[in-house]
């Protein structure tokens, strides 16, 4: 198949997919349960994409003192737990994360 | 709706974005440099990064090119691996329901991890948002879709100038805790967060990031068990 119809396919179908909600809102009531369902998304999908990022490592578990994201991953929890600032979290996560390299 | 409060807005939601590129701009050169070592050129690369506009999409399909997979196994690949914007396009949609169409359709376009994770942060500061709070959406959107392209581009022409031992991809998961933080606000959220965390741990393996959908769905279930019994 050519590239560009598999691209462009591709890509509809990923519009498609962001647009459903967005475009179909106002056109049926949403249940209740789904509205509050609905908080829940956005710290269940960040943490989904968090968890994995800090504790695998090629694809394996990693609970380990080797594996110096954990200890980035906390010492941003607390920082932004405490500050509030992603700036903040980011950088004391790096350092940290650069830092137990370097020392462990 | 003062012409201020909108530019206000869209450069408050491009600053908030920001930091977001440590971890975009490095992933977009990958990608670029990688496109090309799968065959596609340099105009079939580029163009994909503002056809599909998704890092992990991007990626699996130019893995499938590479191994010469027919087109309807990379559109269904693709499609799928997106099907998490669902759930986005889901949550932020009651607070675009005000707007016209061509915001929506414009929004849509913009719908990714990075932009979502920031746009819902605004939202849920704000409940009732007091005006524009769509420009901030569009900046944070549009600054993250420039820097994917111009980073694309990077790797198409430079290759990864980036040395992986930076490990600037991390930087990503930093700023998702930095915005997940914020929203564990009662006992429903936070264990609604940890139970899809833990899930995703144990689904990692399967194809196509179900396993974040999967976990998602038994966050929000877990959310809603102990929100109705409280």
């Amino acid at each position: 198949m050519n590239v560009w119809l598999i691209l462009i396919a591709a890509g509809l179908l990923t519009y498609i997919i962001r647009l459903s909600f967005i475009l179909t809102y106002n056109y049926f009531t949403m249940p209740g349960w789904l509205q509050k369902a609905l908080r829940f998304v956005p710290p269940a999908v960040l943490s989904a994409i968090i968890l994995p990022e800090v504790f695998m490592m090629d694809g394996d578990l990693a609970f380990t003192l080797s594996n110096e994201r954990i200890f980035a991953a906390l010492a941003s929890v607390l920082v932004a737990w405490k500050f509030r600032s992603v700036v903040l979290t980011v950088v004391t996560g790096m350092v940290v994360l650069y830092l137990a390299r370097y020392l462990l | 709706m003062s012409q201020t409060g909108r530019t206000k807005e869209f450069i408050t939601g491009m600053q908030d974005e920001m930091p977001i590129l440590f971890g975009v701009i490095p992933f977009g050169m990958i990608y670029g440099a990688l496109a090309l070592d799968a065959g596609l050129s340099p105009v079939e690369a580029q163009s994909m990064s503002w056809i599909i506009f998704g890092g992990s999409a991007q990626f699996i399909s130019t893995q499938l090119f590479e191994v010469g997979a027919p087109g309807f196994v990379i559109i269904f690949t693709a499609a799928v691996v997106n099907l998490r914007h669902a759930l986005y396009s889901a949550s932020v949609a009651p607070y675009l329901q005000k707007l016209s169409s061509r915001w929506k359709f414009i929004l849509a376009y913009l719908l990714t991890d990075e932009a979502y994770a920031v746009a819902i942060n605004r939202y849920y500061r704000e409940h009732d948002p007091v005006c524009c709070s769509q420009y901030y959406f569009l900046g944070a959107g549009l600054l993250l879709w420039t820097s994917w392209q111009l980073s694309t581009l990077a790797g198409i022409l430079l290759g990864t100038v980036v040395p992986e031992s930076l490990s600037l991809d991390f930087s990503l998961a930093l700023i998702f805790i930095a915005l997940m933080i914020p929203l564990l606000k009662d006992k429903p959220s936070l264990a609604s967060a940890i139970s899809a965390g833990i899930t995703a741990l144990f689904t990692f393996s399967l194809p196509y990031k179900l396993g974040l959908i999967l976990a998602a769905m038994v966050g929000v279930i877990v959310g809603m068990i102990l929100e109705s019994r409280t």
